[in-house]
């Protein structure tokens, strides 16, 4: 602790709070009150304070959200643009969002606690990225002619599913927006997004920048709310004719589940994870120590552990927790007080398991929620903190002695989102990559994400990808022609 | 001639609902068709030539970001095909100059941060380029009519803004070029590498200088590589221009070399030189032959050609018969005739034939020919002397060998390289007028009764470029567009052309395809990575 600086009291804030301009619930181009006229808090977690009130939409506003969206599909000029005219629009869109930069970053790290600095260098020109990518793509979306069997001409037509329902987390709350929202958009679907109810405040935001730039009425609706009343509505709507949710594994089950019981709509799935990191001997230790600030499971070749373990935990204890908005912070606070009390009951847990605490393991300051950078020794895989995902600064460390224990260890688990190996042998990283079962792989890096590059989970993390054109095929229906041939020359 | 004081139907033609992409680039400035046509005389209309709106501001080679004189220090003319005055004196590249601009291009690309940068920083250059144009849209057009002759709105309101559309098409690919993982017959990982080629050589056509440049430095550009393109010696002026736009745009120099030249001198020295990687011509037949034997006998470099046609349109008896003729004229006498894809073998089927014939008539003569720069004006000039007097040639030959001179025949006015709109009828396939490229508004129009018929006549040609198929009957669409040995079928529409639609030739009329995702293989070269995989989990 004493060697932390942890000024998450909030007595120091490098920025006033952005102007909140938008709480309201956005449909059909208008920002509106809830049907019930309710409101919720959402909450500054390095403050613990209250930014705004947020309207509270609930079922009636789904169906609202929805009925505009339906229309905007049925009957709107969205899904009949050219992709290219999509595409255009688009990059108008993010263009706008360039020049509103500064004021979203502060959105998201006054409303989820994300660092502001790396929100405005980072996260966002991460969206923009994304978002331009996707604008390119809306005029490459290709169907096949097809070789048949028979005398017939056959193709594919790659036509916009529908209206889609998007519900996403509060981790990345731009990020997760445009990863949904922008390959929807290039498919020529319309939509209603359910955003995070701890983070509402910058989705509401884009949904006003997507109108300015031309995005018609109905197209991108959003409904701030809970899981279990919105995001339940989304989930169980008729007329609803896919869903994208990124969330926890638990939650995910229940959107699925919704999903078979009302008009088996498709769904999509981007859960949580138990990601391992697999550092071998030969690895570049001070590269594996940057690398493993990601990776909840840690397994550490027997040769270097020891020299592992000691900086890893000098790293630890250097990580500056603090107040997002201060540039030099590298941790902030967790999104919300639940997330912060889940996070201290798995350090205890990890205690009483047996695993030893090599450092961290207490909360950081006495206001906000952050916590220390925590790292457990001695961790065993039946263990729950190395069953199951913690979501926050807490790292358990393992360790192997060959390939093939590695190999099993990372897949024993019902997770299978990503991982990592860190290495110089060519061989060890084509056979891990291959055996590891897992969306990503990341070698010698982490985190590496780019727009082209898809993401999404084996097993449990969930099923779909987000990200790259495999995303697209989410929002696309998929229809075969096919009629007759006579004479044909060839076939 | 002078009697024909006339009404434009480029409003009629614009709402046919087969050419609605035409259309929409058309009309997508004013967002209407409401433009109002006035009648005028073609004579005076010619014999004074409208004063251009824009100013020549570049008429030097463009080599490693600057504009510089050609080694000689020599110069040539372009001229105004209203009139064949001299418009600028502009440099002229030969070998030395070639020489530079490959040097300049050759460390562009060994060196340089263009083919290092990501996709993405080389899309947003790409993006940035196609706001310029925007942003100068009429300029540019203006500049390209006072070059090229062509009517100023079809420049301003097609061409200009496809310029655009098709930077911002290869923008978006810029960062979605993928490779395939390759499964192996054994314990191997192979990964292909989409890599760029290297120095692309371009040579360009007179006929949509433009487009031609959009067609050839876009996909090259997104792929990563560097390029050294020839113009066409007749229109040498927009090229300049919107280079000058690429480096504003943040294009690095050297990245794209322009070079003002003729073919037998700086195009013979692209096409052979050892440093360059790759070769793209569009232009004639023969040219191309020409271009490919150089690369032969030079370092191998792979060549795309897109060459001449005599394409069929194709009138079948169930079609709409006043949609065909206005599409079948369009598909001729579009950009002065001067399309390699011109529907220039009209074959209609013999129970509409005399109907056919009589309404292509009626719509020839409505045809507004005269300056381009005025408002409702379908046709200009040609581009030069030696096109007009070959096409006047043609039109001798025609009469000679017995086809029925239906209208037209003759220049237009007295000054410039005026045409005037030509049909024959009753043409037989050994005549040239059948077999030859005009490249002119000379319509043959031939007879046929049936199917497998005028699908064999279609074939029998040593071009294979493109065909337009006029019926309602899907059996006979499909049957068609399978047999026809052309590159593009149009299905009741004809010169559709978007970005991403493919476009080439069968036979003689060339190698490989542009637009589309197919023209980003021109530019890229193909790595197979292949590593031992020991104990994998999976193959």
């Amino acid at each position: 602790m004493e060697n932390h600086r942890c000024n998450g009291d909030g007595k120091e804030s490098f920025k006033p709070p952005p102007e909140i301009k938008f709480t309201k619930l956005f449909v059909n181009g208008q920002f509106v009150d809830s049907v019930s006229g309710k409101t919720f808090e959402t909450v500054n977690p390095a403050t613990s304070e209250v930014i705004a009130k947020v309207a509270e939409g609930v079922e009636a506003d789904i169906d609202l959200a929805v009925k505009a969206a339906r229309e905007a599909f049925d009957h709107g000029r969205w899904p009949r643009m050219s992709g290219f005219e999509r595409g255009r629009i688009m990059s108008k869109f993010a263009d706008l969002i360039e020049q509103n930069i500064d004021e979203l970053a502060a959105l998201d790290s006054v409303d989820a606690g994300k660092l502001l600095a790396s929100g405005k260098t980072v996260d966002i020109p991460h969206c923009l990225h994304i978002l331009r990518y996707y604008a390119g793509a809306a005029d490459k979306i290709h169907g096949e002619t097809l070789k048949l069997a028979g005398e017939y001409q056959g193709y594919t037509l790659l036509e916009p599913i529908g209206v889609v329902g998007h519900i996403i987390p509060w981790n990345y709350p731009s990020t997760m927006f445009l990863m949904k929202s922008s390959p929807a958009l290039a498919a020529g679907c319309t939509m209603v997004v359910k955003p995070a109810e701890q983070t509402p405040l910058s989705a509401l935001f884009y949904a006003h920048l997507a109108k300015q730039a031309g995005i018609p009425d109905g197209v991108i609706n959003v409904v701030n709310g809970f899981g279990a009343t919105a995001g339940a509505a989304l989930c169980s709507h008729m007329d609803v004719d896919a869903i994208s949710f990124t969330g926890s594994t638990e939650t995910g089950r229940l959107v699925m589940e919704a999903a078979a019981k009302s008009n088996l709509k498709t769904v999509s799935l981007e859960l949580g994870g138990k990601s391992p990191l697999i550092i071998f001997d030969d690895a570049d230790v001070d590269m594996a120590g940057e690398i493993c600030v990601a990776g909840s499971r840690v397994y550490v070749q027997e040769g270097i552990y020891d020299e592992f373990v000691r900086k890893a935990a000098e790293s630890a204890k250097s990580w500056v927790v603090g107040d997002p908005f201060d540039p030099n912070v590298q941790q902030g606070p967790q999104v919300d007080k639940t997330q912060f009390e889940r996070v201290l009951s798995y350090i205890e847990l990890g205690k009483t398991e047996g695993a030893t605490l090599l450092t961290g393991g207490r909360r950081c300051g006495d206001k906000g929620y952050y916590i220390e950078p925590t790292i457990f020794t001695d961790v065993k895989e039946e263990m729950r903190i190395a069953q199951e995902e913690i979501f926050g600064p807490v790292m358990s460390l393992m360790k192997f002695k060959t390939i093939e224990e590695a190999i099993e260890k990372a897949n024993a688990t019902r997770y299978g989102l990503a991982a990592g190996i860190v290495t110089k042998d060519l061989n060890t990283a084509n056979r891990v990559t291959r055996s590891v079962r897992a969306g990503t792989i990341w070698i010698n890096c982490y985190f590496a994400f780019d727009p082209g590059c898809p993401f999404g989970g084996y097993k449990m993390s969930g099923f779909g990808r987000d990200l790259g054109m495999h995303a697209i095929n989410k929002y696309l229906q998929v229809k075969s022609v096919v009629t007759p041939l006579h004479s044909s020359p060839w076939l | 001639m002078a009697a024909r004081w006339i009404t434009s139907s480029l409003l009629s033609r614009s709402r046919s609902a087969s050419s609605r992409a035409l259309a929409y680039s058309l009309f997508r400035k004013d967002g209407s068709a409401s433009g109002i046509f006035r009648r005028f005389s073609i004579a005076a209309a010619i014999e004074e030539p409208i004063s251009p709106p824009v100013q020549v501001k570049y008429s030097q080679l463009l080599i490693n970001g600057k504009f510089v004189d050609s080694a000689s220090g020599k110069t040539f003319p372009t001229l105004d095909p209203r009139s064949g005055e001299v418009i600028a004196q502009v440099a002229e590249g030969d070998t030395e100059d070639v020489n530079r601009a490959v040097i300049a291009a050759r460390k562009a690309f060994d060196e340089g941060p263009w083919p290092r940068m990501t996709a993405y920083e080389r899309s947003r250059i790409l993006n940035r380029f196609a706001d310029l144009i925007e942003k100068h849209n009429d300029e540019i057009a203006a500049l390209e009519t006072w070059d090229n002759g062509k009517p100023f709105e079809q420049a301003a309101q097609i061409e200009i803004p496809m310029l655009a559309r098709l930077m911002r098409y290869y923008a978006g690919w810029a960062d979605k070029i993928h490779g395939l993982v390759v499964p192996a017959d054994g314990p191997h990982h192979v990964q292909v590498l989409h890599e760029p080629i290297g120095v692309a050589g371009q040579i360009i056509p007179w006929n949509f200088p433009l487009l031609m440049y959009a067609w050839k430095v876009g996909p090259a550009l997104a792929c990563g590589n560097t390029i050294v393109l020839k113009t066409a010696e007749q229109t040498p002026l927009s090229a300049l221009y919107v280079s000058k736009l690429f480096l504003e745009a943040g294009l690095p120099e050297g990245v794209l070399n322009v070079i003002s030249g003729f073919g037998p001198t700086a195009g013979a020295a692209l096409a052979s030189h050892m440093d360059v990687d790759k070769l793209a011509f569009t232009g004639s037949t023969s040219t191309g032959k020409i271009v490919l034997e150089l690369a032969a006998r030079s370092n191998l470099k792979p060549v795309t050609l897109e060459l001449g046609g005599k394409s069929p349109m194709i009138i079948m008896d169930d079609a709409d018969i006043d949609q065909a003729v206005e599409l079948a004229h369009f598909a001729l006498f579009f950009n002065q005739g001067q399309c390699c894809c011109a529907g220039s073998r009209t074959f209609v089927h013999e129970h509409v034939y005399d109907e056919f014939i009589e309404k292509a008539k009626a719509r020839a003569l409505k045809r507004v020919v005269g300056d381009p720069f005025i408002k409702g004006v379908e046709q200009g000039p040609q581009i030069d002397e030696e096109q007009f007097s070959k096409i006047l040639h043609y039109i001798k030959s025609g009469v000679e060998d017995g086809a029925t001179l239906v209208t037209g025949g003759t220049r237009a006015g007295t000054k410039g390289y005026y045409i005037q709109p030509t049909i024959f009828a009753d043409v037989q396939d050994g005549m040239k007028i059948a077999q030859e490229e005009i490249f002119g508004p000379v319509q043959s129009i031939l007879k046929f009764k049936d199917l497998n018929e005028v699908i064999q006549r279609s074939n029998k040609t040593r071009y294979g470029l493109a065909a337009g198929v006029f019926t309602n009957n899907l059996q006979t669409a499909n049957t068609l567009m399978r047999a026809l040995r052309v590159g593009s079928v149009w299905i009741n529409c004809f010169d559709v052309f978007d970005a991403a639609i493919p476009f080439g030739g069968y036979k003689m009329s060339g190698q490989g395809r542009e637009k589309g995702i197919d023209s980003l293989k021109n530019y890229l070269q193909i790595k197979a990575v292949v590593t031992p995989l020991n104990n994998p989990a999976w193959l």
